[in-house]
């Protein structure tokens, strides 16, 4: 009892603060103006990224699991294969390029599985905001996290696997196009088997299909370069495929929650 | 099962209509219109007639598997009704809530099972964070969190509170949203009482209580018996249907 009263009283200042601030606000500004001010889109967006950023950082897993993958994959091809150079730098863009493919597939579940787990999924889609703000924000945030370390730590696994020297400039821009059409393309595929239990053979079968243009191009742009070439064509089509799938993935994915938490 | 034949022999057809008797309060915040719901092909009820205005307080009830969860979240626009359609009024004015739906999740506040919490964030955190995606004044998360008797865990990880404090983080979302008049009037919700203890249950009775008076609607499912006087309370019973 000795206790509950301090709290008690405690309670009732902090109410009674808290009433005066919102009353004060409400008279400052006529309503509509006030909720105008709150629901911008890029408020909601950066919102949701700063949220999964935080929850990456404080679940490392997140970040690690998919960057270990990728960097396990690519060490193992010269022990496997060999440590002769000719041969490692012929297939040294097909391995980077599919080891990132698997690693990006392997990251994908956590994308939307988590908050349709916990029932924050539906609040997403109960909120004032329209979805697609809210989906792209997610996908921005799963690149960010499983994305760009792949890669930081690309140009230095392909020193492991002797790639020709002219390739460089074309395997990271290949990597900065074609990484987020992964998480893009990836992210419809998980909003359509989010509502099953045991989805991730359905999730391959439906996403792999659709990464197959992107390896083709990315690997042949890289293979181009190491000849001397001009790579420019294979890199224009990475980048429509960016581009179509920025503007129009997000909406596909809207739909596709929908779809699943009915 | 004598309760299987009770329920065979009574003749099922769930129509219900709630006409408030006070003519000042008849302002309508949302309706249905031959809501039929079928899972697994069962129909859980048919050609569902509701009106819910300002100051009620709703009550569905009915046993497990008789399609409360269902009901709630086609009102919510969650789920596609098999057939008919679900309106809301924006001042007076009716509308279908897929034709708006921005507006709609303006006015709506929906707390289902699950409560919507991250184990990796704190509970000031979470609650920021759900008040903001909804537009709503984070200024007073810590208030909102005492409301709740939270004062104190605002910085502990959810991961390291109880199921009933997940519930509670969800719930302080009620109390910040009640100050706000005009925005978030329609409140579902879906066992709000689950794992809550006695005085957090009296304490949101008295929340819903208000929010009615202040001319917003409450559409609850619980087990509980509400201690909320028979005149504020509506009742909508579904029977459990096996055809």
């Amino acid at each position: 009892m000795t206790q509950a009263s301090p709290r008690s009283i405690d309670k009732k200042t902090i109410d009674k603060k808290t009433i005066e601030k919102s009353t004060l606000k409400q008279n400052a500004l006529p309503p509509s103006i006030n909720h105008n001010n709150k629901l911008s889109y890029r408020g909601a967006f950066n919102l949701v990224v700063k949220r999964d950023l935080t929850i990456a950082l404080r679940h490392k897993d997140d970040i690690l699991n998919p960057l270990l993958f990728f960097i396990i994959v690519v060490t193992l091809f010269p022990l496997g294969i060999g440590p002769e150079a000719s041969t490692l730098s012929r297939i040294a863009p097909g391995i980077i390029w599919v080891a990132a493919l698997l690693a990006t597939l392997l990251s994908l579940d956590r994308l939307f599985k988590a908050d349709h787990g916990d029932g924050s999924l539906e609040q997403m889609l109960l909120s004032p905001h329209p979805v697609f703000v809210l989906v792209l924000a997610k996908i921005v945030a799963h690149w960010l996290i499983t994305g760009l370390p792949l890669l930081i730590v690309a140009p230095l696994l392909a020193v492991l696997l002797h790639l020709n020297e002219q390739s460089y400039g074309a395997l990271m821009l290949t990597l900065l196009l074609g990484t987020p059409v992964l998480s893009l393309l990836g992210a419809i595929g998980v909003a359509l088997t989010v509502g099953i239990k045991k989805g991730g053979v359905l999730l391959s079968l439906l996403v792999l299909p659709l990464y197959i243009p992107v390896l083709i191009f990315a690997t042949s742009a890289i293979d181009t370069a190491a000849l001397g070439l001009p790579y420019g064509g294979q890199l224009a089509i990475i980048a429509a495929l960016f581009f179509g799938s920025l503007t129009l993935a997000p909406f596909a994915v809207g739909a596709a929650l929908k779809v699943s938490t009915n | 099962m004598s309760y299987d034949l009770t329920i065979n022999i009574i003749k099922l057809t769930l129509t219900v209509v709630i006409i408030l008797p006070v003519a000042q309060l008849t302002t309508p915040l949302l309706s249905a219109n031959n809501l039929t719901c079928i899972r697994e092909e069962r129909i859980l009820f048919e050609q569902l007639n509701l009106q819910i205005n300002a100051g009620d307080i709703v009550q569905i009830e009915g046993p497990n598997g008789a399609g409360k969860t269902s009901l709630l979240r086609i009102l919510a626009g969650l789920s596609e009704p098999y057939d008919g359609q679900v309106y809301f009024y924006d001042n007076q004015h009716k509308q279908a809530i897929h034709d708006d739906g921005e507006l709609f999740h303006q006015k709506l506040v929906y707390l289902g099972h699950l409560p919507g919490v991250k184990g990796e964030m704190s509970a000031a955190e979470n609650l920021t964070f759900n008040l903001a995606l909804h537009g709503l004044n984070t200024n007073s998360v810590d208030a909102n969190l005492n409301e709740v008797n939270l004062l104190g865990f605002e910085d502990s990880l959810a991961s390291h509170l109880s199921a009933g404090q997940h519930r509670r983080i969800a719930l302080a979302r009620l109390f910040a949203a009640q100050t706000l008049a005009e925005k978030a009037k329609i409140w579902i919700l879906d066992e709000p009482f689950t794992a809550i203890d006695k005085q957090g249950v009296a304490n949101l009775e008295h929340l819903f209580l208000q929010h009615a008076q202040q001319g917003g609607c409450v559409i609850l499912t619980t087990h509980q018996d509400l201690t909320i006087a028979k005149d504020n309370l509506k009742k909508i019973t579904l029977a459990y249907r096996f055809y």
